[in-house]
């Protein structure tokens, strides 16, 4: 699939802004009054400025308000409306942290779940997408889960949590890996169940529709940069998870190496959600012979 | 509206016979044609002169060779559209309800006014069956030519899909795949008609009928064309001759 550079910045950054908004309606950091108010304003430019990212691949943005209609069925209308609701939700509770200096627990509790659900849904879009069989697995939404409270527990300065949330996240990162890795041949799909003539024999393509490239191809059959996978994977995890769990529990503490490791920890990020894409292989790619 | 309907009064749909397409591309090009002056946006087309010329196509034939464990191999053009599937779903995932399937006919049509263009219909199809315009930024499929089929101005042997029409093979066929009475669903029964990637399960309407298996014998003709003068007469004979003790 192809790597569109505004839906990996609106995944990463979406999933941390969410994932420092779960944390700050558990009231954790229980900061009250400007130093919450910079929280909230780092959460919520993450959170936004990575929804309105998500809108720049759009076709015809103007419209983008009727994407909140048809929750009952897709996902993408789900995660919109969530999104608002853990918004607005937030937005009410932060009035009472940063301005009334109290904590309204239970408004909190319920920010933090909706937060959480938001990811939830951004994670379905992907895992509902069956001609995708690397992403239509439960590994997804436990991966953007995952992503989103390490990465949120991280900013949130919860460094206790964040850090073994980091090695838990580069472990399950390779797992959905190892699993991943084998979707596509578990899937049943190949060139033969696609144009049906697996009964004559074996089926290879022997001339392609068109000389040359399409927007099928383009956006679905995304082959460039695949030899480079290896490398991207170990230095993905480096960055992701082991440097900043180091810098995180080995000594010195220090305010500028916690930053330096959240940099880390997203630029790890943005690299494996680019293979999150680029690695996807969609049925359509049989039709032309490729994957 | 991206619900979709549990019941369709009927399922129209093509039946493409295999065994009979050349891959001449007809198809392709009477589809653009009526597609890109009719119903909606323009199938709009990208640097369409130059070196990398690409475009929006509502129908594609892709040639695969196929191999068999013994003998010949053989070549088979594969025309591909969408396949007005049942249990569509490009239709469940559009967030805005600009893709739908109809009551009436089963056809999965894009309401273009309401397309912001993200591209999900295009991912969740399994077919390659929905290309975005790149000049429109809308999704664009195959309407099934809704508006030819009932279309009172034209005469009544052109009320079918531009595809159908223009095949010079008579390899595509237009019908009521639900109704089992219909000439279509006869033909899919009798050839053995199927479903491209069932395990999709996305229930296709449009079926593919499978090549016929070749006959053994290359040409019943081929034993009465054998040479019946072997040996050269007359002056030719002299020539022959001649000319073999000069050389």
């Amino acid at each position: 699939m192809h790597p569109a550079p505004s839906i990996i910045f609106f995944t990463v950054f979406s999933g941390i802004g969410f994932g420092l908004l779960a944390f700050l309606g558990l009231g954790m950091p229980d900061y009250t009054g400007f130093t919450a108010f910079i929280f909230f304003l780092i959460a919520y430019v993450f959170a936004v400025g990575g929804l309105i990212s998500s809108t720049f691949h759009l076709g015809n943005p103007q419209r983008a308000l009727k994407a909140f209609t048809q929750w009952k069925t897709s996902w993408l209308s789900r995660e919109g409306c969530l999104s608002v609701a853990a918004l607005s939700v937030m937005g009410l509770y932060a009035i009472g942290v940063v301005f009334l200096d109290t904590h309204w627990k239970l408004l909190g509790l319920l920010g933090a779940a909706l937060s959480l659900a938001t990811v939830f849904g951004t994670s379905m879009i992907y895992t509902q997408i069956k001609t995708v069989p690397r992403w239509s697995h439960w590994t997804t939404p436990v991966l953007f889960l995952l992503y989103a409270i390490a990465g949120g527990a991280f900013v949130a300065g919860q460094t206790s949590i964040a850090a073994p949330l980091l090695l838990a996240l580069g472990a399950f990162q390779c797992v959905t890996w190892f699993i991943g890795d084998k979707q596509f041949a578990a899937s049943d799909s190949t060139i033969e169940t696609a144009t049906g003539l697996g009964h004559m024999g074996k089926v290879r393509m022997f001339e392609a529709p068109h000389s040359s490239k399409n927007y099928l191809m383009e956006e679905m059959v995304y082959v460039v940069g695949r030899k480079h996978v290896r490398t991207l994977r170990i230095t993905g995890i480096l960055c992701l998870s082991l440097l900043p769990y180091v810098l995180l529990v080995v000594p010195p503490f220090h305010h500028l190496i916690s930053f330096v490791a959240l940099l880390l920890h997203i630029a790890g990020a943005l690299m494996t959600r680019w293979l999150f894409f680029a690695e996807a292989e969609h049925t359509v790619g049989l039709y032309y012979d490729q994957r | 509206m991206t619900q979709l309907p549990t019941h369709t009064e009927k399922k129209l749909g093509l039946v493409i016979d295999l065994d009979t397409c050349v891959g001449c591309h007809a198809c392709v090009v009477s589809c653009k044609g009526w597609n890109t002056e009719n119903y909606g946006a323009p199938l709009s087309d990208q640097n369409p002169y130059g070196a990398d010329p690409s475009g929006t196509f509502l129908n594609r034939v892709h040639s695969y060779e196929v191999t068999p464990d013994e003998g010949a191999a053989m070549t088979v053009h594969f025309p591909k559209s969408c396949l007005h599937c049942e249990d569509a779903p490009c239709v469940t995932v559009c967030p805005t309800g600009a893709s739908y399937k109809r009551v009436e006919d089963g056809i999965v049509l894009v309401n273009e006014s309401d397309c912001i263009g993200c591209g999900l219909c295009a991912w969740a199809c399994p077919y390659g069956a929905r290309e975005m315009d790149q000049a429109e930024g809308v999704m664009k499929k195959c309407t099934l030519c809704v508006d030819r089929i009932y279309n009172e101005n034209l005469p009544e042997e052109d009320r079918e899909p531009a595809c159908v029409r223009t095949c010079p093979a008579g390899a595509r066929h237009f019908g009521d795949l639900g109704d089992a009475e219909s000439d279509v669903s006869k033909l899919v029964a009798e050839r053995g008609g199927m479903d491209l990637m069932p395990e999709q399960g996305t229930k296709p309407v449009n079926k593919y009928l499978p090549p016929r298996p070749k006959d053994e014998q290359v040409d019943i003709l081929a034993p009465f064309l054998e040479p019946v003068a072997q040996e050269a007469k007359g002056f030719l004979g002299w020539l022959d001759k001649t000319l073999e003790r000069i050389g």
